[in-house]
C-alpha cells in the first residue's frame, strides 16, 4: 500500500548540512498496524511529515497504491487517502469543533454524527461541538479532537504521531479501542503509529525501529519487541508518565 | 424598493420582509418605510436629516431595525440618528448600511448615531456594513457613534464590515457612568486598495465602569487599516482593548492601543497582535483535504466569526 524508497531528508543549518533521514526504505502492506519507535530525535516525526507531504524528501520516492506520490502536495495526498494526526494539535481562533469535523468529513455532517465520533474518543459530545478549538481546550482534549478528525476521514492509511501524548490512562484504553475499530471498519486499511508505548507496541503487527535517521530494525512484533523491552523505545504507561512529569 | 435594494437589505440586516417591531428603512435618502410601536417611537428630525428613536422605560424584548440602502451612484448623505433608551429597558437595535455602486461617482453615507442609555437599561446594537457594484465610484461609509451611558446600564455593540467598502473612518466615543458596562466586538476585513480606520475613545467616569473592546481584522491585497483605541479611566474601573489582526499579501496594519489612567484604582489592559495565518493551521486543514486557498478561507471565516 505504502512504500518508501531510499528516503533522505536533510536541512541546512549554521553548522552545515544535517541529515535527518538517511536512506530509509520500508513498506506498509494492507491491513497492517505498524508502529514506528525509537529514541527521541531519531527522525520519526520527520518521517511522518514526509509521508503526509508536509516535508519534501531530498532524495528517494514515496509510493501509495502503486502511484508515485513523491511530488503530490499535502492536499493531493490527503485526497489520495492518507490522514495524518499531528503530534502537536493546532489551535484556531473562531473555528469550532463541529466546523473542523465537517471539514474532515468533506461534506455536511449532522450534529448527531459529529457527537458519535466525539464520544468514541471519550469526549462528552454535547459540551464540545460548539467549543472553539483554541487555548480554552486542554492538550488532552485537543489531542482527542485531532484523533476524531482522523476517525471522521476514515481513509485507507492513517498516520498518528504519538497519539497517546497528553492522554490520561482512562482514554489510553479507548485509544487502543479506536485503533481496533478503525481496522475493523475501514476495508483494507492500515495504521501507522509513532509511539514509545509498550501497550501500543504490543498490538502492532510490525515494528520499525528508527534511530539516528536510519532503520535499525524492522519486522513482526514477536521478533522485534523482545529486543525493545526495558529500553527507552518501549516504556510502560506509568513509567513514561512519571518521567514526563 | 427595487430588487437590488431588497438584496442589500438582506445583506446588512438579514431582512427578507418587513421586520417585526419598530423600523425605519432609508433608501437613497428617502424613507422606504417606518413603523413605531407602543413603546418605541420613531420620528423624523426637522432641522437635519435623520430620525429620533425614543424607547420607553422598562420596554422589554423589543427590537428596532434602521437599515440604510444606497444604490444611486454619486449620492452622498450625512444622517443624524438619536436613540433615547429609557431606564431599565432591554432592547435590540439593528442598524446597517449597504451601498450598491455601479457608476463612476462616489457613493457615501455618513451615519452619526447618538445613544443615550438610561439607568439600568440594556442595549444590544448590531451594525453591519457592506458594499458591492463594479463601477469606478467608491463606496464610502463613515460611521460616527457616540454612546452616553448612565449608571448601571449595559451596551453590547457588534460591528461588522467584511466586504466591499472602499473607505471607512469609524469613530466611536463613549462616556460611562458608575457601574456601566460597554462591550464592543468589531470584525473588519479590507481587500483591494481599501482603507479602514477604526478609532475608539472611551471614558470611564464612574466607579466600577467597565469597557471591553475586541477587534479582529484581516487586511488583504493592498489594503490599509488603522486601529486606534484609547480608554481613559477617571475612576476606580476596568478597561480592556484587544486588536488581533491577520495580515496578508501587501496589506498594512497600524495598531495604536492607548491607556490613560487618572485614578490609582483603575485597571486597564491592552493587547495587540498582528501576524500572518499560522503555517501549521494551513497544514492541518490541508491534511484534511482542503486546498491552500480553501484552508485560508476557513481560517479567515472562523477568525471573523
Amino acid at each position: 500500500m505504502l512504500e518508501l524508497k531510499n528516503i533522505r531528508f536533510d536541512v541546512e543549518d549554521e553548522a552545515g548540512r544535517v541529515d535527518i533521514l538517511k536512506d530509509v526504505s520500508f513498506t506498509v502492506e494492507k491491513n497492517k498496524f505498524v508502529v514506528i519507535t525509537g529514541p527521541n530525535g531519531g527522525g520519526k516525526s520527520t518521517l511522518a511529515k514526509v509521508i503526509a507531504g508536509v516535508l519534501n524528501p531530498s532524495y528517494g520516492s514515496i509510493w501509495f497504491n502503486g502511484q508515485d506520490i513523491t511530488h503530490l502536495n499535502i492536499t493531493q495526498r490527503a485526497k489520495a487517502g492518507i490522514s495524518y494526526a499531528l503530534q502537536q494539535p493546532v489551535r484556531f481562533k473562531g473555528i469550532q469543533v463541529l466546523d473542523l469535523m465537517r471539514i474532515a468529513a468533506g461534506k455536511e455532517m449532522s450534529i448527531g454524527e459529529c457527537c458519535d465520533v466525539l464520544s468514541r474518543v471519550g469526549l462528552c459530545a454535547k459540551e464540545y461541538v460548539n467549543r472553539e478549538i483554541n487555548a480554552s481546550l486542554s492538550g488532552g482534549e485537543l489531542k482527542r479532537i485531532e484523533i476524531a478528525t482522523i476517525l471522521t476521514r476514515g481513509t485507507q492509511l492513517s498516520i498518528f504521531d504519538e497519539p497517546e501524548a497528553g492522554i490520561d490512562l482512562w482514554s489510553f484504553q479507548s485509544l487502543i479501542r479506536v485503533f481496533e475499530d478503525m481496522r475493523a471498519s475501514i476495508k483494507d486499511s492500515s495504521i501507522l503509529v509513532i509511539s514509545h508505548q509498550e501497550r501500543i507496541l504490543r498490538i502492532a503487527d510490525e515494528i520499525i525501529v528508527v534511530a539516528d535517521g536510519r532503520i535499525r530494525e524492522q519486522g513482526p512484533r514477536d521478533e522485534i519487541l523482545p529486543h525493545l523491552l526495558g529500553t527507552a523505545a518501549a516504556v510502560g504507561v506509568c513509567e513514561r508518565m512519571s518521567t514526563e512529569e | 424598493m427595487d430588487q437590488i435594494q431588497k438584496r442589500i437589505l438582506a445583506e446588512v440586516a438579514d431582512l427578507h420582509a418587513v421586520p417585526e417591531g419598530a423600523y425605519n428603512i432609508r433608501a437613497n435618502g428617502e424613507s422606504a418605510g417606518r413603523r413605531s410601536t407602543e413603546h418605541i417611537q420613531i420620528t423624523p428630525k426637522t432641522e437635519q436629516s435623520g430620525i429620533e428613536v425614543r424607547i420607553a422605560p422598562n420596554t422589554r424584548n423589543e427590537s428596532v431595525h434602521i437599515p440604510v440602502v444606497l444604490s444611486e451612484s454619486g449620492y452622498k448623505e450625512t444622517v443624524y440618528n438619536d436613540f433615547y433608551i429609557g431606564e431599565n429597558a432591554d432592547v435590540v437595535i439593528v442598524a446597517g448600511c449597504g451601498i450598491h455602486n455601479c457608476g463612476s461617482q462616489d457613493a457615501q453615507h455618513d451615519g452619526i448615531h447618538r445613544f443615550f442609555v438610561g439607568k439600568g437599561a440594556r442595549v444590544r446594537y448590531v451594525e453591519k456594513h457592506y458594499g458591492e457594484g463594479d463601477g469606478e465610484g467608491k463606496r464610502i461609509l463613515n460611521p460616527g457613534t457616540e454612546v452616553y451611558m448612565e449608571e448601571n446600564s449595559a451596551m453590547e455593540m457588534e460591528m461588522v464590515q467584511i466586504r466591499g467598502v472602499d473607505s471607512t473612518v469609524r469613530l466611536t466615543t463613549a462616556e460611562l457612568a458608575a457601574g456601566a458596562k460597554l462591550t464592543v466586538k468589531e470584525r473588519l476585513m479590507t481587500h483591494g486598495s481599501q482603507t479602514a480606520d477604526s478609532i475608539y475613545k472611551i471614558n470611564l467616569n464612574g466607579p466600577n465602569a467597565n469597557a471591553d473592546v475586541v477587534s479582529r481584522s484581516v487586511a488583504r491585497d493592498d489594503s490599509r487599516q488603522k486601529f486606534d483605541a484609547c480608554i481613559t479611566a477617571n475612576a476606580p474601573c476596568r478597561g480592556h482593548t484587544e486588536c488581533d489582526s491577520i495580515i496578508m499579501d501587501r496589506g498594512r496594519i497600524l495598531a495604536v492601543p492607548a491607556l490613560d489612567a487618572n485614578d490609582a484604582d483603575a485597571e486597564l489592559f491592552h493587547e495587540a497582535a498582528i501576524g500572518k495565518i499560522a503555517g501549521e493551521q494551513l497544514i492541518k486543514l490541508m491534511t484534511l483535504g482542503l486546498t491552500e486557498e480553501e484552508a485560508e478561507e476557513q481560517i479567515i471565516n472562523g477568525f471573523l466569526r
